[in-house]
């Protein structure tokens, strides 16, 4: 992999890897949804949207088909701390690629008629979204978990800001993030690494840099007590979660938790973009036992994603039907507590590893995974955090676990969150659809 | 229930395509299992994907979901080893088992190291042939199922999906039935009747087994041998699908789930079966229609022109039996009734004016160039290849797809659209927060 950086800022990763006639390109915005400030809660992700409606050089009806007559997929995701598109079809489509991006970073039109008309097509997103339970109860864990960090709030937004939001809001956010010394350009694939960077050179070499940019520097608070929420709905399935407020990637005790999770619910591996689609090796993982194999859930499963400021750590529980959010929650905290007290045996350790090893291979196996992972973690903290994890991984210890574990889950780290399903059709469903009905149980203090 | 019958080798070599592409290596052992093998070097990683043709279609008429449990459960012991040890065969070697079941296929796909290729095979095969569907580990996968029923119950995709399906293939037939089937009948379901099932439909006539990856095709001849070769279980009957009704009518229902926030429409037609020659003419008109970019035509419209939809977009499913045709949409409440009309508008725009040279050429020249994205992954060319294998597309299908595609005229493409659409004969499910006085609510219990 070579790195450079071009004379206006931007960074550019070349991977040559020759196993298929492909190339992916990814261009990365150090821009999410931390980067909001109240009001404007879901413009990282609205802009990312009409980043694909046009630009001065590629009219709003040649988008559509651009990188499709290459047999290429695109495509762009928000998250965070990120914003990002891609593009991977066949090599010879890499010029192609590298304008389309160029043009997005420096040239993208913003007609009112297209962002109005965008506008129901984020909130129908939206809408989508609370459809499912389980994320609804996880928009509300993440917001009550952060008091003052703007990780707080959904990436998608909160509706009524998505409905206020104007043209300008848009387009100003746009011209003040999609610069060239604000993002990292990676390109894996079937293509020669010189000529690769002399084309980006063309392309993205005559972009004017943009002023730095001034961050929100808002610490979260340590938490001070255990938080405890409800959300009681129409539905027919009761979910539980459980979260702690968890460092970031580059932390010392980033690692550790990884590790720690894969004894609890099995190792997912650490690609946003594909670990997800396989569900992680975990029938003899500890909560899966505690709580599959005694019948009281139905699924469980934990997540700890590299973030740039420390997020959470999310243990999810889907309790059978029948089973009682009670005892769902007391047998999980029962063995969240015990793996505090006790740590993890070496035997553990070495079969965490074992997962991670082979997951770290699985989320290569493709141009566009490898191209994830190297501007993933260059947007987060830095492409070395990323080739560090084997060895990272390797010399985590038992004790470093017990360490970690012990901070992490401390009862007055976490946040639980309830969704308890009320029964369908008593009348009270209709008037409050897309409502939530959300309320603080108790909240217990903890020192 | 395989329309083609494999051609029957045990030469391993030979029985490979001379032509470019992906070139796999195919054998059929003495007892009828068949071996699909591709050495690639992109990770130091296996594929392995077995399928079995004991998808739902086999699942007894009284019993839906039996094939669902069985899926559930046939991974939690075998006779040579515990649920406990198959967790820990698993885990340590950090490897998923997926099992997915189709109407036609029963399939267990997984990646591993490929240093553990042959301990990991050993195991599928014991788990294929001999699983021992304890009555503890069937109670405990029964609750899952069952609070999956209930998820689906609670969710407008898979409730607008499945009660379309329903309504498609009413009467019972295989194809409208829920896969995982009902609470009522999952709470009835019995070692033995599992035990049955498996002992009916799972023999190594069945059997294909699809391996890509690091690891040599003569070794993968090797080891599949010794786990498959001395299996013997009698083939079954194959599978009598009873033949497909279209609809005569245009049909409406309704679901109301008023505690949701938006509706989820699924709109369909009964098509053609995947051997019909018209199967590229009509595979290129949907791409053209409700995929290429984003959503075809129908994407166009209802998302970048009047911006009703986060997603819409048509899917084509032509498989043994004529497969549906579905149009899928998520809208807001208000925004039903347009977005109905909306695919109404460009079905009969469709059909009468037909699709332009340029947009047949755009989706030919998309889907012949995603062939390589497509087959990058070991995963994903193991998945196509049991796709040629159940249809008999043969071991050169990679090759040839090009060819096949870029015969279709236009004049084909739109003669498929004409045959497969037509507005007043449109089945369409609604499922959400939406009510309306249109619908006949008795179309399905």
């Amino acid at each position: 992999m070579r790195a450079t950086t071009l004379d206006n800022g931007l960074k550019v990763l070349v991977q040559e890897e020759h196993t298929a006639p492909l190339a992916s390109v990814w261009c990365w915005y150090k821009v999410g949804s931390k980067d909001e400030r109240p009001g404007l809660t879901g413009v990282s992700h609205w802009v990312e949207h009409m980043n694909f409606k046009g630009t001065t050089n590629i009219p709003r009806d040649q988008v559509k088909g651009i990188i499709e007559q290459y047999g290429g997929s695109w495509n762009g995701y928000t998250w965070i701390d990120q914003t990002t598109y891609l593009e991977t079809a066949t090599r010879d489509a890499l010029d192609r690629m590298l304008f389309i991006e160029s043009e997005r970073m420096a040239n993208c039109l913003y007609h009112p008629d297209d962002c109005e008309s965008e506008r129901t097509v984020i909130i129908s997103e939206l809408q989508g979204g609370e459809n499912d339970p389980d994320q609804l109860l996880d928009q509300e864990v993440t917001a009550t978990a952060f008091k003052a960090h703007p990780y707080q709030h959904p990436t998608i937004g909160w509706l009524p800001d998505l409905k206020a939001m104007t043209r300008d809001d848009l387009y100003g956010y746009y011209r003040r993030y999609y610069v060239p010394n604000n993002a990292t350009l990676v390109i894996v694939g079937d293509v020669d690494t010189d000529e690769a960077l002399r084309r980006v050179e063309h392309y993205f070499g005559g972009i004017q840099p943009g002023r730095d940019l001034e961050r929100l520097r808002t610490v979260e608070p340590d938490q001070t007590g255990e938080r405890h929420l409800t959300i009681r709905k129409e539905g027919t399935t009761a979910y539980l979660k459980v979260a702690f407020h968890a460092p970031s990637a580059t932390d010392d005790r980033f690692v550790p938790i990884v590790i720690l999770d894969a004894v609890l619910a099995g190792a997912k591996g650490l690609n946003l973009w594909s670990s997800f689609r396989t569900a992680p090796p975990q029938r003899s993982a500890r909560l899966y036992r505690a709580l599959v194999e005694r019948g009281l859930a139905s699924s469980v499963s934990g997540s700890i994603v590299p973030t740039q400021q420390p997020f959470l750590y999310t243990v999810s529980v889907t309790a059978t039907d029948g089973t009682s959010l009670t005892s769902v929650e007391a047998a999980t905290l029962e063995e969240l507590d015990r793996v505090r007290q006790d740590g993890i045996t070496d035997t553990e350790l070495a079969k965490a590893k074992a997962q991670l090893k082979a997951r770290l291979v699985f989320d290569n196996d493709s141009v566009t995974n490898i191209a994830h992972q190297l501007g993933y973690f260059e947007t987060i903290a830095s492409v070395d955090v990323f080739t560090a994890l084997p060895s990272r991984i390797a010399a985590v210890t038992c004790e470093a676990v017990a360490d970690a574990a012990r901070s992490l889950l401390a009862p007055s780290n976490r946040t639980v969150g309830w969704f308890e399903p009320l029964p369908i059709g008593n009348g009270s469903g209709k008037s409050e659809v897309g409502s939530t009905k959300s309320e603080v149980r108790s909240l217990k203090s903890e020192v | 229930m395989n329309p083609t019958p494999p051609i029957q080798t045990s030469d391993f070599v030979l029985q490979t395509s001379t032509r470019r592409g992906l070139n796999p290596a195919r054998a059929v052992l003495d007892n009828g299992v068949v071996l699909l093998a591709k050495h690639t070097t992109t990770t130091p990683a296996v594929s392995i994907n077995l399928a079995i043709r004991a998808g739902s279609a086999c699942d007894p008429p009284d019993a839906p979901g039996t094939t669902w449990l069985l899926s559930r459960v046939i991974d939690r012991g075998t006779a040579k080893r515990s649920a406990a040890d198959i967790a820990e065969a698993l885990d340590s070697r950090g490897i998923t088992i997926t099992i997915a079941v189709t109407r036609q296929l029963f399939s267990l796909v997984c990646t591993c190291l490929a240093e553990d290729f042959e301990a990991v095979l050993a195991l599928l095969g014991e788990i294929v042939i001999t699983p021992s569907l304890l009555d503890r580990e069937i109670e405990t996968r029964k609750g899952e199922v069952i609070t999956a029923i209930r998820q689906d119950d609670d969710n407008p995709a898979v409730r607008a999906s499945e009660s379309l399906m329903a309504l498609l293939y009413p009467d019972g037939h295989p194809y409208g039935r829920r896969t995982k089937g009902s609470i009522e009948v999952v709470e009835t379901l019995t070692r033995d009747r599992l035990l049955h099932l498996h002992d009916q439909r799972f023999a190594p006539t069945e059997l294909s087994a699809a391996i890509v990856g690091d690891v040599n095709p003569s070794h993968v001849h090797d080891v599949a041998a010794g786990v498959f070769g001395r299996w013997q279980n009698a083939a079954p009957p194959p599978i009598t699908l009873p033949p497909v009704r279209h609809a005569t009518r245009r049909q409406r229902l309704v679901i109301p789930m008023m505690n949701k926030a938006q509706a989820d429409i699924a709109y369909g037609f009964t098509t053609i079966t995947r051997r019909d020659p018209d199967y590229y003419a009509f595979w290129l008109m949907n791409n053209a229609f409700g995929q290429y970019s984003i959503g075809g035509r129908l994407g166009d419209s209802i998302r970048e022109r009047q911006g009703m939809a986060y997603y819409v977009s048509s899917s084509l499913d032509a498989n043994v039996a004529e497969g549906p045709l579905v149009i899928r949409a998520g809208v807001s409440p208000a925004n039903v009734d347009r977005a109905v009309a909306s695919i109404d508008e460009e079905i009969t725009r469709l059909i009468t004016e037909g699709l332009t040279p340029k947009e047949l050429d755009e989706s030919r020249r998309y889907l012949i160039g995603s062939i390589p994205r497509a087959l990058e992954t070991n995963a994903a060319i193991a998945s196509f290849l049991q796709i040629a294998e159940f249809f008999g597309l043969g071991l050169d299908y990679d090759v040839r797809l090009p060819d096949l595609l870029g015969a279709v005229t236009l004049d084909q493409a739109n003669a498929a659209a004409r045959r497969a659409l037509h507005p007043e004969r449109a089945t369409i499910v609604i499922a959400g927060p939406y009510a309306d006085v249109e619908s006949d609510n008795r179309l399905i219990g």
